[in-house]
C-alpha cells in the first residue's frame, strides 16, 4: 500500500478491510464539517469496507455508522493505518 | 374543525433514518411513507396527539391530561450546526419547537448523541426516544437508560418504533421534558463529554457477524455487489411481472410454460360479474347514441370490449381497477421490501460511476426507482439532490425517461399480447433515452454536481406492519386521485370527440405524426390525451389497429412525450416556471427525435 509522508494516506489508498485513524482532512473545511457530524472525525477510527473501481465510492465503517463517500471526497481524508 | 387549534407543538428530530417517521405515525395516527433508507422525508409531516386522559400528571406539568398537542416529523440532520443548505428545513423545525422528542438509533448511540446534546444545549425541553431497542441485543450492544437519563438530565425512554413498544411510555413521560441545563460546548469539547457519556452508559460485547451482515459487505463490495445488484434488479422485474399478471389474468407463466391458471383475477373479475351487467345497461339505453357511448362505448361485434369500448362505465373502470391497480400492488409490494429492507443506498453505491456520467451521483437512483411506481413522489425525492443542477436533470430525466406503474401496466396490456419481446423492446428504448438525455444534460446543464455522501443503513427484515401500510397508503394515493382523472378523462375524451375537436388536432399534427413517427394522424389525438393520463392514453391506441413497429413508436413516444398533468403540477411546484418551460422543450425534443429514430431503427 502506498504511503505518504509520515506513514500518512489518503482514505482511498487504503486496502479493503484496512483500519485508520482520521488524522485531518485536505483540504480542511467545507463537506469536513458535515462528515465529522456523521462520526468521521479526527482521531476516529475507520475502517474501509470497499472502495468501487472507475473512481467509485469508498465505503467505510467508523463506529456504528457506514457510510459511503464519493470518491474525491474520500481522498480529502487522512488517515493514519493501524494493524 | 372543531377542536381548538394547539398552541404547543412537539418536534420529532434526529440524524436521518433513525425511525423518526415510524415514532410520527405511532403517536399521531397518521400514515407517512417511512422506508429504510436516509432521507425518506423531504418536507415535513404534521399531525396531533391527545394526550391519554387517564394520565396522571404531576402539579405543573407543561401537558394537561386529554389536551391536543401538535407533533411535527422533521426531515433528519447530523448537525445543528449550518454546513449543508438542505437541512435548514429541519434546522428551522427545531428551533421553533416548544418541546422536542429526539429519536435516537440505538445501535449508534455515539454519533446520534452528538445531535441530542446540540439540541439540548439550544435550552428547548426534550425527551429523549432510544429507538431500535431491539436490534441493541443482537448488535452486542447494552445502554443503560436510567444511567443515560441522569447523565442528560432529561427522560429516557426505549422505544421499538416498528412494533409500538415502548410508545405509551414515551407518550406518559412527556409532561417531564424540561431544559437539560447542559451548557453550550464546541465541536471538539463536545465529542470528549460525548465520550464519558457512552463509555459510561454503554457496554458493547462481542458478537459474531450474522448473516444480514456479512450480507450487507457483499453488497457493497465491486466484486460481489455488481453481480448481486444485477441478480436483484432482473428478479424484482420478473416479480412485479409475475405478481402483476396473476393478479391481473389468474395465470403464472415461467418461461412460457403456464405454472397455474385459475379462474381469479382482475379480469376475470370484470368479464363474468360486470360486463353481463353493462350488456344489459347496454340493451337498455338502445344500443347506441350519446349517452350509450359515454357510458358504454362502442361495441365490438355487438360485444363490449374492456380494453376497447371506452365508455365510462366499461373501459374506464377497467383500466385504472382491472389492470393498472394490479401492477401498482404488485410494484410497491417489491419495491416496498428493497426499501425497508435497506438495499437501496447500496444500489446508490454501486451505480454512483453511472451517475456520474449523467450528472447525478449515486443517490439519484431512489427518485428514478421511485419514479416506476409514479413519478410524482419522485421528482418530491430529488429534493435530497443538494443542488438545483442535479435536480433539474433528476426531475427532467424522470418525466421523460422513466414509466410509471400505471404506463408500464398499460404497455404490458396493449402490446403485451403481440409478443414480450417489443415490452422489452420499449424498456430498452426508454432506458438509452435515459442515457443519452442524461448524458447530454450533464454536458448542457450549468452548476455544479456534488459528491454522494450517505449513510448506509443496517439490513433488517420489513416490519410487516409499517410494510403493509405504506403499500395500502401509495394506493390508496392511485384510488383517491387517479381513479377520478381516469373517469373525468374518459368523459372528456368521448365529450370532445362527439364535438370533433380530435379530428382537428389530427390535422394539425399530422405532418409530424405521419410523416417523422410513421404513425396514423390519429394517434395525435393520444398524446394530447396522455396530458390528463398516460395509462388512459394508452388504453384509446387499443382499438386503433395499429401495426406492431406502430405501436412500440407510439407506446415509447407517449411514455417520454409530455408528462401527466399531476407530474406537470409537481414539477412546476419544484423546478418553477423557467425551468419547466426547459424540461418541456427538452421533453418535445427528445420525444420526437427519439420516436423519428426508432421509427427509423425498426424500418430497417
Amino acid at each position: 500500500m502506498p504511503e505518504g509522508k509520515d506513514g500518512v494516506s489518503r482514505l482511498t489508498e487504503l486496502d479493503e478491510g484496512q483500519s485508520g485513524l482520521v488524522v485531518g482532512f485536505d483540504p480542511p473545511g467545507g463537506v469536513a464539517v458535515r462528515l465529522e457530524a456523521m462520526g468521521l472525525r479526527e482521531g476516529k477510527r475507520i475502517t474501509k469496507i470497499s472502495g468501487l473501481p472507475f473512481r467509485g465510492p469508498v465505503v467505510v465503517q467508523a463506529g456504528g455508522t457506514r457510510v459511503a463517500l464519493g470518491h474525491r471526497m474520500a481522498a480529502r481524508i487522512l488517515v493514519e493505518p493501524v494493524e | 374543525m372543531s377542536a381548538p387549534r394547539p398552541n404547543k407543538r412537539i418536534v420529532l428530530a434526529g440524524n436521518p433514518n433513525v425511525g423518526k417517521s415510524v415514532i410520527f405515525s405511532r403517536l399521531t395516527g397518521v400514515q407517512v411513507i417511512a422506508s429504510n433508507y436516509p432521507g425518506t422525508t423531504v418536507g415535513f409531516a404534521r399531525g396531533y396527539l391527545t394526550i391519554p386522559s387517564d394520565l396522571e400528571v404531576r402539579p405543573g406539568a407543561p401537558f394537561a391530561p386529554g389536551e391536543r398537542v401538535e407533533i411535527v416529523d422533521a426531515p433528519g440532520v447530523y448537525s445543528l450546526a449550518p454546513c449543508c443548505p438542505a437541512d435548514q428545513v429541519a434546522r428551522d423545525l427545531i428551533a421553533g419547537a416548544d418541546y422536542t422528542v429526539c429519536v435516537v438509533d440505538s445501535t449508534n448511540l455515539e454519533r446520534n448523541l452528538n445531535l441530542v446534546l446540540q439540541i439540548l444545549e439550544t435550552g428547548v425541553p426534550t425527551v429523549v426516544a432510544l429507538n431500535m431497542w431491539d436490534e441493541t441485543a443482537h448488535r452486542g450492544v447494552k445502554i443503560d437508560p436510567a444511567l443515560l437519563e441522569r447523565r442528560l438530565h432529561v427522560p429516557v425512554v426505549p422505544v421499538v418504533g416498528v412494533t409500538g413498544e415502548g410508545i405509551r411510555k414515551l407518550v406518559e413521560r412527556l409532561d417531564e421534558a424540561a431544559p437539560s441545563g447542559l451548557p453550550p460546548l464546541p465541536g471538539p469539547e463536545r465529542w470528549r463529554r460525548i465520550g464519558e457519556i457512552v463509555g459510561e452508559c454503554q457496554e458493547l460485547v462481542h458478537h459474531h457477524h450474522t448473516f444480514l451482515q456479512l450480507l450487507s459487505d457483499f453488497s457493497v463490495k465491486p466484486w460481489t455487489g455488481l453481480p448481486l445488484a444485477a441478480g436483484v434488479i432482473f428478479f424484482a422485474f420478473v416479480l412485479v411481472r409475475l405478481i402483476g399478471e396473476f393478479l391481473v389474468a389468474g395465470d403464472i407463466v415461467i418461461f412460457r410454460q403456464p405454472l397455474l391458471q385459475l379462474p381469479f383475477g382482475t379480469t376475470f373479475l370484470f368479464e363474468t360479474a360486470w360486463v353481463p351487467l353493462m350488456g344489459k345497461l347496454s340493451i337498455l339505453l338502445g344500443g347506441g347514441g350519446f349517452l350509450h357511448d359515454l357510458l358504454i362505448g362502442a361495441l365490438a361485434d355487438g360485444k363490449i370490449d374492456l380494453m376497447q369500448s371506452f365508455g365510462l362505465l366499461t373501459t374506464g373502470l377497467y383500466i385504472p381497477l382491472g389492470v393498472v391497480l394490479p401492477y401498482i400492488l404488485a410494484f410497491y409490494l417489491v419495491l416496498g421490501f428493497l426499501e425497508d429492507f435497506g438495499y437501496l443506498p447500496r444500489l446508490a453505491v454501486l451505480l454512483d460511476w453511472l451517475m456520474h456520467r449523467l450528472g447525478l451521483h449515486g443517490y439519484a437512483i431512489i427518485p428514478n426507482l421511485l419514479a416506476l411506481g409514479c413519478n410524482v413522489p419522485a421528482i418530491l425525492a430529488t429534493r435530497v439532490l443538494e443542488s438545483r443542477r442535479e435536480r433539474f436533470i433528476a426531475a427532467t430525466l424522470v418525466s421523460i425517461a422513466v414509466p410509471c406503474a400505471a404506463l408500464q401496466a398499460m404497455v404490458i396490456g396493449v402490446l403485451g399480447p403481440r409478443g414480450g419481446r417489443y415490452v422489452l423492446l420499449v424498456y430498452l428504448a426508454l432506458f438509452c433515452v435515459w442515457l443519452v438525455t442524461g448524458f447530454i444534460l450533464s454536458r448542457t446543464v450549468k452548476g455544479y454536481s456534488p459528491e454522494l455522501i450517505i449513510e448506509i443503513p443496517h439490513y433488517r427484515l420489513p416490519p410487516l406492519g409499517p410494510y403493509w401500510k405504506k403499500i395500502v397508503s401509495r394506493l390508496r394515493g392511485f384510488l383517491q386521485e387517479g381513479i377520478p382523472v381516469i373517469l373525468l378523462g374518459v368523459a372528456a375524451v368521448n365529450i370532445l370527440d362527439y364535438l370533433g375537436f380530435f379530428s382537428a388536432v389530427s390535422v394539425l399534427a399530422a405532418p409530424v405524426v405521419e410523416k417523422a413517427l410513421g404513425l396514423p394522424r390519429e394517434v395525435s389525438t393520444v398524446l394530447v390525451v396522455g396530458f390528463l393520463r398516460k395509462d388512459m392514453a394508452l388504453g384509446l391506441l387499443a382499438p386503433m389497429g395499429l401495426t406492431t413497429r406502430e405501436l412500440v413508436v407510439a407506446c415509447s413516444v407517449l411514455a417520454m412525450f409530455f408528462p401527466c398533468l399531476a407530474t406537470f403540477a409537481v414539477l412546476l411546484r419544484e423546478l418553477g416556471w423557467r425551468d419547466l418551460l426547459k424540461a418541456t422543450g427538452v421533453m418535445l425534443a427528445v420525444s420526437l427525435t427519439a420516436g423519428t429514430a426508432l421509427n427509423f431503427l425498426l424500418g430497417l
